[in-house]
């Protein structure tokens, strides 16, 4: 599937979209919905919270495993892709575009300098397991 | 050892295959120090006749061919001998809990068909696979109302079993929840002033019981309003499941607590029953306990697996929504037997002579002088009386002509001295009930004479 | 003239439908005997609290429609009385019918549990003589038979610990855990309002003694133990794990679910374990119903015997027994009444039918599981390679090699007649495979398990797919959990 050039990646197999407006979506990368198996379901947060970079911001849930999403970095949750709870398959099949979780304002753009590019989490992903 | 299917030759042929020299090896990982030396000190060993025989000596020490008016949370209705047909079928009594789903679909459709029952009985959307007993799903609704309100006080009616009452102490206690209880009013049913002193914008539950445990029915519509208004859930508590068949179901509440035991399970000296914490489909994800769903196989046929796993302690782990493992599935299985049995007719009419033999003993008894009725509200099969006299000393003397009385009311209640719980069901005979009434009558006599 | 016959080559028993489906408005299968008092009108008594409509969409069946229906399903399951379950920590073994029995019994299964205890000392005496039995087996001073299930002990057990530990001026905070627990140990020390610390274990799959001398501190409450491990291996230094605790003033919990390893031959009291639960479906016999009941009586040392749940069963000056609620430290009730008396009845039945036996059950759990290893240990990757017990973990690492997971073994083991393994537990086994036979396996039984696992890790070499494809011979295949999952259907709905 490749890696989203513009998408920065933590080690926690989520990616947050950098677009120069300091607003961006969100999500969990192939990697991750690959281990994961078929989502079941999702459990998004409250629109208006606040994250500290690493804390539990969603789950996503297959038949026999619980995942949780971290923050990737400290932000506020501006809108929550709803259309996840209906058809949370959306995550297998579309885990950068359709399966947006939510729409995050950065709180702090010093934090990114610690996440990795699209080529160093591509080097990471080989080594690292759920 | 009958229990065993090993001879002696074949224990030694196994131990050479493992290149043991006897079954002492076997146990060389266990310090030596702490290997015993010496066989146990236990009773036995017993044939089959002796055990059966050990156990009908215990049961002669017991209550076999008294009359009783106990209910309290356990409650004594008829069962057909059907139902002990089939869940003593080995298929049924020696299966596992169903994970593996090809080969468990007879405990998964069971389950199904329990957990549809139970929605029927209760009107609620969803229902799950049971919890250990009413009191534990009582405490398990309020630690569910906990996370879906994300609040930590809960109310709770004084009205309510104090056993259940207790439960949730011990659960909220240890998971930093408050509970304040709620006093009951003059007509047996929960203070609506005291309740209204007490809602507040924290609050996550309300909990009632109803039938409560003076028998009487609570005013569910307006104690939802109430819980409703500052955005709390109400939980509803229903310890005798059988009152279902003639009053209207908690459909206000959010979620209901049965206790299930009223349906074909035996009173067996307070267990095991079979708990059911039955919600709204919303609220399912935040509902502990097993789930049976409906699904298909890889060829379309219908098939029946556990589902929403995601919830249980297996997968969740610390985060799970209860700790519960092991459950009342054999209970659960023949509830569903038992109601099936008695079908919607049948439940009615079991329902109806409850009532009607109720309302008989309740006239008996208010003809003998100084007896007393002291709440005024609406009942199904149980009712409280005040007496003149302590309860237990008038129960000493029922005992003697062979009639367990009822339950004191006075030792979970100082408030409520010389107060008794009465219990009639299906089961109690009118010469029981006559012979109760005259035995009370002559108990309670000596009393008038004097005066 | 073809297109007629059809209907009946369904045959019914392998396509039951639910009960609800049968249902038609009139039929009855249990009559009640005649009313014999006047009986009332519910709509007077009752008012407003009036079903009017009875219990809509509940089935109306006769008897035999009742009885064929659940014995259909019924032989949709596999059971204990069928096969072996060689289900890891769970001790599937033989549920003894006498034990049915005595549970039944008038004066035993028709007793109120608040009846005056003047007419209760049969139960009473049971109750007591069966503590009795599980202090002298687990080595300890006193019991509560209070808690429902395991998980139910366990909370007991922690909740125990608190009080204590309150009473001695600090609650503590923490939980340590090892990371091969049962998740109902994390779960519940949630419930008891601790934190957990995950423990790790050492490359012998035992508690890492350096790492827990390092985090056991003041503010540790208890560590919660198996032992045998959830490998099914005694943990050698389990004394010097309980000093480390103990001079911190931290208690040992240890969860009894592989007591089968030990009745009998060691008590868990002798090697510093100072509050347990025990399984009384698994180690004691009673049947496990699909799921349930079950009963996790919590044995204790002296310290813990004033906080113990109530009521407490004592005995009074004239000799008499009674249900004592008097108890100022208690920690309170966790479940209304005693406790399930119709399973402890069972429990003290199977070991009456043993007496001081019980050893020789142990001796053949411990000998049936090793018999299997042995005879499996050349195809199936062994992780942890030390003396089993009463249960041994492979793993699927071989297999993996061709796409065939634990899970594919194990429903490639239903085709051969039995019920499959744990599969997927503990967590510190990637791909597990846990086995436990129990003593009531024969040889036979043994042989022939192991003659299926070998098959099976030959297919898994040479025909890969059938093993994927397993089962092939149930009356349903594989179900789709995903869907299950997705969009869940709890409940029938009638149609309109």
């Amino acid at each position: 599937m490749g890696y989203p050039g513009n998408y920065r990646y933590t080690r926690q197999h989520e990616w947050i979209e950098i677009n120069g407006t300091g607003v961006g979506s969100v999500g969990i990368t192939d990697f991750a919905q690959k281990q994961l198996g078929d989502v079941v379901f999702v459990g998004l947060p409250k629109v208006g919270t606040t994250f500290k970079g690493g804390e539990e911001l969603a789950t996503v849930e297959s038949t026999k495993a619980v995942f949780e999403v971290f923050a990737p970095l400290s932000c506020e949750v501006l809108d929550v892709n709803r259309s996840l709870e209906s058809a949370p398959e959306k995550v297998n099949a579309d885990p950068y575009g359709a399966a947006w979780f939510a729409k995050v304002r950065i709180l702090d753009p010093a934090e990114l300098e610690s996440l990795m590019d699209a080529s160093a989490y591509e080097a990471f992903c080989p080594e690292s397991k759920i | 050892m009958r229990y065993l299917p090993k001879s002696p030759i074949e224990r030694s042929q196994m131990l050479s295959a493992i290149a043991a020299r006897s079954m002492e090896d076997l146990f060389s990982s266990i310090p030596e120090r702490f290997r015993l030396r010496q066989l146990l000190d236990l009773p036995g060993p017993c044939a089959e006749s002796e055990i059966i025989q050990y156990f009908k000596e215990r049961a002669r020490e017991n209550s076999v061919g008294y009359a009783r008016f106990l209910g309290a949370g356990v409650y004594d209705h008829l069962r057909s001998v059907v139902t002990d047909t089939i869940i003593q079928r080995g298929e049924f009594l020696t299966s596992y809990t169903p994970y593996q789903a090809e080969i468990s679909q007879g405990t998964l459709q069971a389950i199904f068909e329990f957990q549809t029952l139970m929605c029927q009985l209760t009107g609620q959307e969803v229902a799950n696979a049971s919890m250990w007993d009413g009191s534990t799903a009582t405490a398990e609704a309020v630690l569910m109302a906990e996370r879906i309100t994300q609040r930590r006080r809960a109310l709770v009616a004084r009205s309510l079993h104090p056993h259940y009452r207790d439960v949730l102490n011990t659960y909220a206690r240890s998971s930093g929840l408050d509970v304040v209880e709620i006093p009951f009013d003059t007509d047996g049913a929960v203070s609506q002033q005291a309740l209204q002193a007490e809602l507040g914008e924290d609050l996550a539950a309300l909990v009632v019981g109803s039938p409560n445990f003076f028998g009487v029915l609570e005013q569910l519509p307006v104690l939802a309003q109430a819980a409703h208004s500052v955005g709390a859930l109400l939980i509803v508590a229903i310890a005798e499941g059988v009152s279902l068949g003639l009053v209207r179901p908690p459909l206000e509440a959010d979620i209901v607590a049965l206790e299930g035991q009223s349906f074909g399970l035996a009173p067996s000296y307070g267990g095991p029953f079979v708990g059911v914490i039955a919600t709204r489909e919303k609220y399912v994800r935040q509902m502990p306990g097993r789930l049976a769903g409906e699904t298909t196989d890889s060829r379309g046929r219908r098939g029946f697996v556990l589902t929403l796993v995601a919830r249980e302690q297996h997968i969740r782990r610390e985060k799970a929504t209860s700790n519960i493992c092991t459950n009342q599935a054999l209970c659960a299985l023949a509830a569903a037997v038992h109601l099936t049995l008695l079908g919607k007719d049948g439940l009615g009419e079991m329902a109806l002579q409850n009532l009607s033999k109720a309302q008989f003993a309740l006239g008996e008894l208010l003809k003998i002088p100084g007896v007393a009725r002291p709440f005024g509200a609406p009942f199904f099969n149980e009712f409280t009386l005040v007496f003149p006299r302590p309860v237990e000393t008038i129960n000493r003397e029922l005992l003697t002509k062979k009639i367990i009385g009822p339950l004191a009311l006075e030792p979970a209640y100082p408030e409520l001295p010389n107060h008794a719980l009465v219990c009639v069901t299906e089961t109690t005979t009118r010469e029981e009930i006559e012979r109760f009434a005259d035995a009370l009558d002559a108990a309670l006599a000596p009393l008038e004479v004097r005066a | 003239m073809k297109d007629k016959i059809t209907e009946a080559s369904r045959h019914t028993s392998q396509n039951e439908g639910l009960i609800f489906e049968k249902s038609s408005p009139g039929k009855r299968g249990f009559d009640l005997p005649r009313l014999d008092v006047p009986v009332v009108d519910p709509a007077q008594v009752l008012g407003d609290n009036y079903r009017r409509e009875g219990v809509v969409g509940f089935p109306e069946v006769s008897e035999i429609e009742v009885l064929r229906h659940f014995t259909r399903l019924s032989r949709w399951n596999y059971a204990i009385d069928l096969g072996m379950y060689p289900l890891g920590s769970c001790t599937m073994k033989y549920n003894p019918r006498v034990n049915e029995t005595i549970a039944r019994l008038e004066g035993i299964a028709t007793e109120h549990p608040l009846q005056p205890q003047e007419v209760s000392q049969g139960c009473l005496k049971i109750l007591h003589l069966l503590e009795q039995c599980l202090a002298a087996i687990t080595g300890m001073d006193a019991l509560t038979l209070q808690p429902a299930a395991g998980a139910q002990g366990e909370l007991t057990g922690l909740l125990l610990i608190r009080s204590y530990l309150a009473s001695q001026g600090n609650p503590r905070k923490t939980v340590l855990i090892p990371d091969s627990a049962h998740g109902t140990n994390p779960a519940t020390a949630v419930i008891a309002g601790y934190r957990i610390q995950n423990i790790p274990s050492d490359s012998r799959g035992q508690i890492d003694v350096a790492k827990l001398t390092e985090v056991v501190t003041e503010d540790v409450a208890a560590l919660m133990i198996t032992n045998p491990s959830t490998l099914g291996i005694f943990e050698e230094r389990i004394s010097e794990v309980a000093d480390i605790l103990h001079r911190k003033g931290a208690l040992l919990y240890m969860d009894g679910a592989n007591m089968n390893a030990l009745a009998g031959v060691a008590r868990p009291g002798d090697f510093g374990v100072d509050v347990m639960h025990l399984n009384l479906h698994k180690t004691f016999s009673t049947p496990h119903g699909g799921g349930g009941p079950g009963a996790g009586p919590v044995a204790m040392k002296r310290i813990l015997e004033p906080f113990r749940p109530i009521p407490v069963l004592i005995e009074k000056h004239n000799g008499s027994l009674a249900l004592e609620e008097n108890r100022p430290l208690s920690i309170g009730r966790v479940k209304a009444f005693a406790g399930n008396f119709g399973v402890l009845v069972r429990a003290l039945a199977y070991i009456l039918a043993y007496g001081p036996g019980i050893r020789q059950a142990t001796e053949d759990a411990v000998l049936n599981a090793n018999y299997i290893r042995k005879h499996l240990e050349d195809v199936f990757d062994l992780p942890y390679n030390l003396p089993s017990m009463h249960e041994v973990v492979f793993s699927d690492h071989r297999q993996k090699a061709n796409g065939i997971s634990t899970l594919d073994i194990a429903k490639r083991l239903i085709d051969y007649g039995f019920h499959p393994y744990t599969t997927a537990f503990p967590l510190i086994v990637h791909g597990a495979m846990m086995i436990e036979p129990t003593e009531s396996e024969s040889k036979e039984e043994c042989d022939l398990f192991i003659e299926a696992m070998r098959a099976i890790a030959e297919e898994a070499a040479l025909d890969p797919e059938l093993v994927k494809q397993a089962p092939h011979t149930t009356r349903v295949g594989r179900l789709d959990e995903v869907t299950a999952a997705r969009k869940p259907i709890l409940r029938w709905v009638g149609k309109g």
